[in-house]
């Protein structure tokens, strides 16, 4: 196996190393090192306790970018019951950074969208290393109306960089694709559940991550720049990621604290890439539950429910104003609202 | 065109010579040089012109309120949302000190002035972005202004044009700066859902977040002639793609070619255009009668 263990497990590796040469040496002369290695092996638990349980945000952004980390297709495939993969945007191409289709969950439709790395080199320049283009975006939202028309929850897997900087990208209209996801995603008529399973890369995985439920895993991260791109901001020094990791509060708990998301799962000992399986059982439940939990809510209601979410966003001060300097009544300003009182959605859907 | 010459001239309050772009590209005196031909300009002349270089027509980039008075009737303009402060939700070091530094450089409290006035008499709700606000970046309060824009928009029944310029999202506040690009997404579809008309007008440059969500979703998508529009900065793609961009490449020019906006609009006819469209869009003049 190769090795692809992280900087800060290496104390760990190597003694879990120790513990496999000892066993080996001890099976091959026929001695008894059961003790040794006993007391090794609870040394390697304390050890992988204390690194994965203070974990810094840049070793989780490298856990998440962890070339072993499961794809969205893997989950997909150990989650789902079936799964049939529908592809293209019907004007341009298919794109191979988004997948999509309609699977299965415990006898239940639902559409799944999940961007998607590769899991080796070809793959990865068949995939484009997970960065989608416009057209990607676009085959996720023409599924995700057929979700819409047929009423089946959506399942949006978000393991993202990014969108794709390109060209040809641009000409097409990345932030115009961006932008309509987004806005439809707000208002459509059926529920949406996000699973941030690694990297929440901006606009790019905002395209493809707005919804009723949003489930984070442990080591995943959301951010509104890449620590690379913060550091080359500010310090015009990209090395200097760490520290913009630091300060941008963009692991699960921190964005769990900050209200963002609704659930953060934790992920096996050493992290998800450990066991996949596992994990996948882990996320299988939460998307069970969120789906549960918001089947009994008629649409209309969710829509509400989730533009009020989206309309909580954001952390401001109010300048105290002497109620005669109001310009209200001077301007015939009708509405002044903080809590806004939505206008009737005409041609919306239905209250079944 | 109302006498822009009057509005210049009379109004102190909204247009001084030190305008954002003027002052950038000329820190001394009383001259400044064009970005396109070179020409040296007196930049009393150029604020009298509307921020267009008299040789080759060059827009120079307006500061907000230069933007609100070649745009809006004279003192038609009622402010919205005044009040909201922008705070450090993420204890981001510096943030405080460069939110301080740009309200006093520039006089304003964000990087967006909103309020409800008229063009050719027809009322609108309009927002009027500032790049020399932090690069007019979206965090809370510029995604709020927008947001509530939308939705008294939508209850009015009064068209929106908004004023895009911007570096992208506002870093220093993290997620909540991120999320203001669905917020105020979500607000305009509400808008599009009671057929209220929003006309986004790109100036330069829009880019990033504010292109990725607002600035594109216009019933009606105007653009300033070489205004920089696009998503990814150009510095990011040229480091990916390891090659020069094309000439022209994320221009008005570009953008129209491409089929990513409808129109450009050269700054001389802007409140003509849009008083055609608000007009044949069903507006009534408020003065009318
Ligand atoms: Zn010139």
């Amino acid at each position: 196996m190769i090795n692809l263990g992280l900087e800060f497990e290496k104390p760990l590796i190597e003694l879990e190393k120790r513990i496999e040469d000892l066993k080996e040496f001890g099976l091959k002369k026929g001695i008894d090192l059961s003790n040794e290695i006993a007391i090794l092996e609870k040394k390697a638990d304390t050890l992988r306790k204390e690194i994965f349980e203070n974990l810094t945000p840049w070793q989780r952004i490298m856990i998440a970018r962890h070339p072993k980390r499961p794809t969205a297709l893997e989950y997909i495939n150990l989650i789902f019951d079936e799964f049939i993969e529908f592809r293209g945007d019907r004007a341009f191409r298919d794109d191979g950074a988004i997948v999509g289709g309609i699977a299965g969950l415990g006898g239940r439709p639902v559409t799944v969208i999940g961007t998607q790395k590769g899991r080796d080199t070809k793959e990865n320049i068949a995939r484009n290393f997970g960065m989608p283009h416009p057209e990607g975006y676009r085959k996720a939202l023409r599924l995700m109306k057929q979700a819409e028309k047929f009423r089946r929850p959506i399942v949006s897997f978000v393991d993202v960089v990014g969108a794709y900087p390109g060209v040809e990208a641009e000409e097409r209209g990345q932030g115009l694709a961006i932008a309509h996801n987004i806005a439809e995603m707000a208002k459509l008529a059926t529920s949406i559940i996000v699973v941030i399973t690694g990297e929440g890369g901006s606009g790019g995985a905002l395209a493809v991550g707005v919804g009723d439920k949003l489930i984070m895993l442990e080591n995943a991260y959301f951010s509104v720049i890449s620590p690379e791109g913060c550091a080359a901001i500010l310090w015009k020094d990209g090395s200097r990621a760490q520290e913009a990791a630091e300060m941008l509060k963009l692991t699960a708990p921190d964005l769990k604290a900050q209200g963002f998301i609704d659930e953060m799962l934790h992920e096996p000992q050493g992290a998800a890439h450990k066991d996949g399986v596992a994990m996948a059982r882990v996320i299988r439940e939460a998307i069970t539950r969120g789906i549960d939990e918001l089947s009994g809510i008629p649409p209309r209601r969710l829509i509400e429910r989730r533009y009020a979410r989206l309309r909580r966003t954001g952390e401001f001060a109010v300048r105290e104003i002497p109620a005669s300097d109001l310009p209200m009544a001077a301007a015939g300003n009708e509405d002044m609202p903080i809590t806004p009182d939505l206008p009737d959605l005409e041609g919306g859907c239905d209250e079944t | 065109m109302p006498n822009l010459k009057g509005i210049f001239q009379g109004k102190q309050k909204f247009v001084t010579v030190k305008a954002g772009t003027v002052r950038e590209e000329a820190p001394d005196g009383l001259w400044t040089k064009c970005g396109k031909c070179g020409g040296i300009l007196y930049k009393k002349e150029l604020t009298l012109n509307l921020g267009l270089c008299g040789d080759c027509g060059f827009h120079f980039r307006l500061s907000a309120r230069e933007r609100i008075a070649i745009t809006l009737d004279e003192n038609s303009l009622v402010e919205y949302d005044e009040e909201l402060l922008t705070v450090d939700p993420l204890g981001f070091p510096g943030y405080n000190i460069k939110v301080e530094a740009a309200k006093q450089a520039t006089g304003l409290d964000e990087a967006i002035i909103t309020g409800k006035g008229s063009i050719d008499g027809y009322p609108v709700l309009a927002g009027f972005m500032d790049f020399s606000f932090v690069g007019a970046s979206m965090g809370s309060v510029v995604g709020e202004k927008v947001a509530r824009l939308f939705e008294r928009a939508a209850r009015q029944r009064v068209p929106v044009i908004i004023f895009c310029a911007s570096g992208g999202a506002r870093m220093q506040e993290g997620m909540f700066s991120l999320m203001q690009m669905a917020k105020t997404a979500a607000s305009c579809a509400r808008l599009s859902g009671t057929r209220t008309l929003y006309i986004s007008v790109l100036t330069n440059p829009t880019t990033a977040g504010v292109f990725a969500s607002f600035g594109s979703l216009g019933d009606i998508i105007i653009a300033e002639p070489g205004a920089l529009v696009g998503f990814t900065g150009q510095r990011v793609i040229e480091e990916t793609i390891r090659q020069k961009l094309p000439p022209g490449f994320q221009t008005a020019e570009f953008a129209l070619e491409h089929g990513l906006i409808d129109m450009i609009v050269d700054r001389r006819n802007m409140r003509k255009t849009l008083g055609s469209l608000l007009s044949l869009h069903g507006g009534r003049r408020q003065d009318a009668g």
